[in-house]
């Protein structure tokens, strides 16, 4: 929010859209989902190689595969921005289809803390082997 | 939940379903699929990380005909995802809304997730009888 910005009738539409409206997230949620879209076009590409050598390496190899400060910076950026479009679609699914209150709002939190945990876990894998 | 049992409009249960509408909601299933995918990335990213005995034991999940058959399903689900994900790209810049042009786009993504998929399946086998000896 803008520091001194007067929240009253003042607003234009263009204004509320973008974050201040009665959601207070206006297009945030579909720019995002957009955003990592973009981003795990190259990102899963390169994941699909990474996965294709992963296939023959034995475990001295996929340790040094992985090791590479390219290959961890890179799985690392994969790892967030998979869990982030997944938290968002999922947000939308669950929102589409689970019509029960208490149980839509457990499945979305529960969605959010296993992606989160999920990509804090990946990100230390990652680390662990990177700088092993 | 309404109190009363309203009547609903028809929907999915009158319809022949175009090709947009199952590709529309494939995108949403194999969507589903790949998020319990990054699950199972991040799982094999934590065998590797625990040591060589983890790892042992994932390489044999994945080599066994349950782990290539996820593996299979899988690999279609990205190569899906991926290139109808494009196609999503382009409505959002706004192109592509004819009706032709969207059932064209739709045979040429289904056309791209098996081709796509085939690569894969073919690279893996290829690299198999290749110099590299698998030490699954």
């Amino acid at each position: 929010m803008i520091p001194g910005l007067d929240r009253s009738d003042m607003q234009t539409p263009l204004k509320r859209v973008q974050g201040l409206g009665s959601a207070k997230s206006g297009t945030q949620h579909f720019i995002v989902q957009r955003i990592t879209a973009v981003a795990l076009v190259p990102l899963v590409i390169w994941a699909v190689f990474l996965a294709l050598v992963l296939v023959h390496a034995d475990y001295a190899h996929a340790r040094a595969l992985l090791h590479h400060p390219f290959a961890a910076v890179w799985l690392v950026a994969f790892l967030i921005a998979a869990l982030w479009h997944a938290q968002l679609g999922l947000q939308v699914v669950i929102e589409d289809y689970v019509h029960t209150r208490w149980l839509e709002a457990a499945s979305q939190l529960a969605v959010k803390f296993v992606c989160v945990i999920a990509a804090l876990a990946g990100v230390v894998a990652v680390a662990r082997i990177a700088l092993a | 939940m309404p109190q009363v049992a309203r009547p609903l409009s028809p929907h999915i249960q009158v319809y022949r379903w175009p090709l947009s509408m199952a590709l529309s909601i494939v995108h949403r299933a194999t969507g589903v699929v790949l998020a319990l995918g990054t699950l199972l990335i991040v799982w094999f990213l934590l065998a590797l990380a625990n040591g060589p005995e983890s790892y042992a034991s994932v390489r044999a999940l994945c080599a066994s005909w349950f782990g290539m058959i996820v593996l299979f399903g899988w690999s279609w689900a990205l190569a899906f995802h991926l290139a109808n994900g494009v196609r999503h790209l382009f409505w959002d810049a706004g192109k592509g809304y004819s009706i032709q042009q969207a059932k064209t786009s739709g045979v040429v993504v289904v056309v791209l997730s098996l081709i796509l998929t085939g690569l894969i399946w073919g690279c893996v086998i290829l690299s198999g009888t290749g110099a590299q000896g698998g030490s699954a």
